[in-house]
């Protein structure tokens, strides 16, 4: 018999405390996580894995950060106000949790396979390296659902600031730490800033089961790296059904 | 009050008709005549953060976790910008709800109780936390004398208790108060009794003050109160 990406029927599983009032009935679908910094050829990877699922039968959601369309807009409204850092960690939780009960929960369901660009751990590592405890991200995001698979694009700040030269002719303010008053000089900012999330992001390695992928390669070879892994994934849940 | 703060943080917790919203502006008059800085902030008001809260409520988006999150969301906005920078400037802060009313709201929801309390953990401990006791049917009289009709979310029409938002804001605003007797103990409230006169329990409060802020703060100079 014909069976979806997504083999039979599983429990949801999360992080910590979960969602205590969640319906607990089944999800046929896949969530798989592309992390990343800007300019990390994320969206590219992420375009080319949802037309190649798709081309294959499988029926992809794209989700990501700040893309709640109740709650986004008042992320950027917070940044312009100066908002403090609790207060952005909260509101980009707030931005998530919309997205995960109202988007990537029920799509699991139908048996859609989630494809996101970015998940918590972008957020956990901004606030980890701008001094906010691991112990509170990681309470605040245990209402979060545990991935199958995790990618995180690893590409060096050297490499990556002239990417986003390539793309836009300045650094972002946030994305190269601004607020941290880490230099002066943006772009040696950029370079402390990427390199400290970098960091953040080998230390959660483990812990979240971070698969990482070498960034600094070509987009054709980065993309049949990630293809190959994801695949094999597909295609070992679907044998184990048997 | 973590050490090094030298402000007074002053609380009020109570479900909705508890009358403390009419005793902490009673305090907050009291405290400014007499010369002591004050600021005072409530619930749910942050500029940055209310817009969107009242949009979801509006369009019925809210879920008990995004409920919680953007109440916290205020409440750091408004910790953050005014409350710890003032205490250390040494105001007294007077705060109409605090972390006490997400504890019981978003535990009533349904949200993980551990979960709520320690993404509050950043917020310092009240100096004087007062807790409005009124039975449930006095409040519910109260509020329900000078409202036309009860909001979807303030009835608690999301927790399916019953279709009549009435009768759902009734048993609500029970488990609401279930929740604040569990934390009389715990979390050292100073219990007022809401159904005695305005006047007595304003004076419960006052004496209460007395007693926990310094007297020098009475001698500071006049007018230097925070908008």
């Amino acid at each position: 018999m014909r069976r979806g990406a997504a083999s039979q029927g599983r429990i949801l599983k999360f992080y910590g405390h979960g969602i205590p009032y969640v319906d607990d009935s089944e999800i046929k679908g896949r969530l798989i996580v592309i992390e990343g910094p800007d300019a990390s050829g994320r969206s590219t990877q992420i375009g080319r894995v949802t037309a190649h699922l798709e081309a294959a039968g499988h029926a992809v959601l794209n989700v990501g950060l700040k893309r709640s369309e109740l709650i986004s807009e008042g992320i950027l409204e917070a940044k312009r106000n100066f908002a403090g850092r609790k207060t952005l960690s909260l509101f980009y939780a707030a931005d998530f949790a919309d997205q995960l009960e109202n988007k990537i929960i029920p799509a699991l369901r139908a048996g859609y396979i989630v494809l996101a660009d970015r998940y918590i751990y972008t957020l956990m590592a901004r606030e980890a390296v701008r001094g906010i405890s691991r112990r509170w991200s990681h309470n605040l995001f245990s209402f979060a659902l545990v991935p199958d698979l995790v990618f995180y694009l690893d590409v060096e700040p050297e490499e990556l600031v002239h990417r986003v030269f390539q793309k836009n002719a300045y650094l972002d303010y946030y994305e190269s730490g601004a607020d941290m008053g880490l230099s002066d000089d943006m772009f040696e900012s950029f370079l402390i800033y990427q390199g400290m999330i970098a960091k953040e992001f080998r230390r959660m390695q483990k812990r979240y089961n971070l698969v990482i992928i070498n960034g600094n390669r070509p987009v054709p070879e980065i993309n049949a790296d990630l293809q190959k892994r994801i695949d094999s994934f597909l295609r070992s849940v679907q044998g184990a059904k048997g | 009050m973590k050490s090094g703060m030298e402000g007074k943080l002053i609380i009020v917790e109570g479900v909705d008709g508890s009358g403390k919203s009419t005793q902490i502006r009673l305090l907050e008059k009291w405290l400014k005549y007499a010369g002591v800085p004050v600021y005072f902030t409530e619930w749910n008001s942050s500029e940055t953060v209310r817009e969107i809260t009242s949009k979801g409520k509006r369009k019925g988006l809210l879920t008990p976790i995004t409920f919680s999150l953007l109440h916290a969301t205020d409440f750091a906005d408004r910790y953050e910008r005014h409350v710890l920078p003032l205490l250390h400037a040494g105001y007294v802060v007077l705060a109409d709800r605090y972390i006490y009313t997400a504890f019981a709201r978003d535990t009533v929801r349904g949200c993980h109780p551990k979960w709520v309390r320690q993404m509050y953990d950043f917020a310092a401990k009240p100096d004087i936390a007062f807790y409005f006791r009124v039975p449930v049917d006095i409040a519910f009289d109260r509020i329900v004398k000078n409202r036309p009709k009860l909001k979807y979310y303030e009835a608690g029409m999301d927790l399916n208790l019953s279709n009549d938002p009435y009768e759902s804001y009734r048993i609500f605003q029970g488990r609401i108060v279930e929740q604040y007797e569990s934390m009389i103990g715990p979390e050292n409230f100073a219990v007022i009794d809401g159904t005695v006169d305005i006047e007595e329990q304003q004076r419960q409060l006052r004496q209460k003050v007395l007693e926990t802020l310094p007297r020098q703060m009475f001698k500071a100079q006049k007018g230097a109160a925070a908008k």
